[in-house]
């Protein structure tokens, strides 16, 4: 077997907080292969985002080994080896959405015309060819986030990390974005672990969900979604898709109980 | 036409203006009444009407309060009806206050700017300057400026120059207090992105916090530029023989000459007044090019 994109093991990150510490992770092993669709999804608390976090070198482990694409998170993210989708478009407002989508190209020195050509493919990518020249404020949410998923692809990571993206979307939009999403995965084969507490977005998308639960923050589940990688919203109301979704919610339920 | 008036800002500013007007007539009034009652009584005339009394009050030739025309009638005669070049002329004595206001202004907001970098970029700084930075202010300037004139022309540092140091030293504050929070004003996630692009220092300070400061740059900009005015009429009361509004505040006053003071007062308003404008114009053009909201 290949070398896993993501390797943790016995991961733990405890937060000195003034009311004492927080353990946000505990005793975390997780691998992630390349050209899975991994769903972390849990309730509020139980890691999911530092998790992430943790893969893309915003937080540091207090315990534990990890390494994305064989190295260290933080020699990763010197070599961008991802891009990060966060839970708000978190565009500049002064920057256009073609500057926005060049922003990392800018800082990784990539040349004019090459930043040129690489907005024009994003802005293809996510269907807002025309809206180049447009401020995010002119845009609505849903394009705002389409427009973060371009510039964390801009460069072409092989890793996507995406925390709950379409959380503040509205579900019709959130649906739509799932299946663009996943189309958009289908054709550029990356690997994407993507935060949720939305269980049928969660089936939906992944290859691979990864249940959660909270205080302190580890893994309950692993359950794998083998659904065909062309799957369409149809398949929500297949039997398999619903057999999925409940060993989800039970999952989630069981990770709530031992905490109360 | 009438209706636009109403919703711009027109309107509103000419009722306002009007009201002063009038309370400014009662009140010229008001204050000159004694000295016009012992005018007439010393000119052997006690049996003056209230109407002759009234008219006396708005047109003595140094009133306590002089009225709004007679402001205008000697801004009329110092501005359009006297030749530029004499030192009569409040067009000179602006030119005077407005190039140590603008050299003021431009070591002020440099020097300001310059501080916020270095502040945002170093705990240390951060710690030991600010606490300086804000002290410097809670010096009255008035106390200030004489000593600053002194120092430099103990090193032979005369004209302009020692008048637009005391106008900087109004004129930094606000750039630094407004620049530093506009260089911290990216947000927590903003921050995360260009960690994700592994960004180096100065591409995150070039490409995130620049751009994001600018909005209280511009404002701070606006206070500082009318601080720089301020203090360069400070300057101009220890430093009057180069002339200026200053001297001209100070000249009047001398000589009980309070048209005088006040034309060069209201003369000094419209000059701030026009200065702040033009920091708001490029304010204006500058926001927009970086997406501001019509």
């Amino acid at each position: 077997m290949a070398t896993p994109v993501i390797d943790a093991s016995h991961l733990s990150l405890t937060f000195e907080t003034n009311d004492g510490p927080v353990h946000a992770l505990s005793d975390v092993s997780l691998d992630i292969q390349k050209g899975e669709f991994v769903s972390l999804i849990g309730p509020s608390g139980c890691g999911k985002t530092t998790l992430l976090r943790v893969i893309a070198d915003l937080e540091q482990p207090s315990e534990g080994a990890i390494s994305v694409n064989g190295m260290s998170p933080h020699k990763a993210r010197l070599k961008r080896a991802y891009g990060y989708v966060f839970q708000a478009p978190a565009l500049y407002p002064w920057r256009t959405i073609g500057k926005n989508i060049a922003l990392p190209l800018e800082i990784m020195g990539y040349s004019k015309a090459e930043r040129e050509e690489r907005v024009r493919k994003g802005l293809d990518l996510v269907k807002l060819t025309g809206f180049e020249k447009k401020f995010p404020w002119q845009l609505s949410g849903g394009m705002q986030q389409r427009a973060s998923i371009a510039r964390a692809l801009s460069f072409d990571p092989d890793l996507l990390l995406m925390d709950e993206p379409f959380g503040a979307l509205d579900e019709i939009v959130r649906d739509k974005l799932n299946e663009q999403l996943l189309r958009l995965w289908e054709k550029t084969q990356k690997t994407v672990v993507f935060v949720t507490h939305s269980i049928p977005e969660a089936v939906f998308l992944s290859t691979k969900i990864v249940v959660m639960s909270p205080r302190p923050g580890k893994i309950h589940d692993v359950i794998t979604c083998d659904f065909p990688r062309d799957r369409t919203l149809d398949i929500r109301e297949t039997p398999e898709f619903i057999n999925v979704a409940n060993r989800v919610r039970q999952g989630l339920r069981e990770g709530h109980s031992y905490v109360d | 036409m009438l209706t636009s008036l109403w919703q711009g800002k027109t309107l509103p500013v000419l009722t306002v203006c009007a009201i002063i007007t009038v309370f400014w007539y009662l009140g010229s009034i008001w204050l000159n009444a004694d000295m016009q009652r012992m005018l007439f009584e010393n000119n052997g005339n006690p049996s003056y009407s209230t109407a002759e009394l009234i008219e006396g009050t708005l047109s003595q030739e140094k009133p306590k309060l002089p009225t709004p025309l007679q402001i205008l009638a000697e801004l009329n005669k110092t501005v359009l009806e006297t030749a530029p070049t004499s030192k009569r002329s409040l067009v000179y004595h602006g030119s005077v206050t407005l190039s140590a206001t603008l050299l003021g202004f431009l070591i002020g907001s440099s020097l300001g700017m310059a501080l916020a970098i270095v502040v945002v970029h170093s705990k240390s700084l951060d710690r030991s300057l600010m606490p300086w930075v804000v002290a410097s202010q809670t010096i009255p300037i008035i106390a200030l400026a004489p000593m600053i004139v002194v120092i430099m022309n103990q090193f032979e540092v005369t004209g302009l120059l020692p008048k637009a140091v005391i106008a900087a030293y109004l004129s930094f504050f606000p750039v630094t207090v407004g620049m530093v929070k506009g260089l911290r004003s990216p947000d927590p996630l903003q921050l995360d992105l260009m960690r994700t692009y592994s960004a180096n220092q100065i591409q995150t300070f070039l490409k995130l916090r620049v751009p994001a400061s600018m909005p209280f740059l511009f404002a701070s900009l606006k206070v500082a530029v009318a601080a720089s005015l301020v203090g360069t009429v400070v300057a101009e009361l220890t430093k009057s023989e180069d002339g200026g509004f200053g001297a001209r505040l100070l000249g009047g006053s001398y000589y009980g000459q309070t048209i005088q003071i006040w034309a060069a007062l209201f003369a000094a308003a419209a000059c701030a007044w026009v200065l702040v404008s033009l920091v708001g114009v490029v304010d204006r053009v500058v926001t927009r090019s970086m997406g501001a909201r019509p």
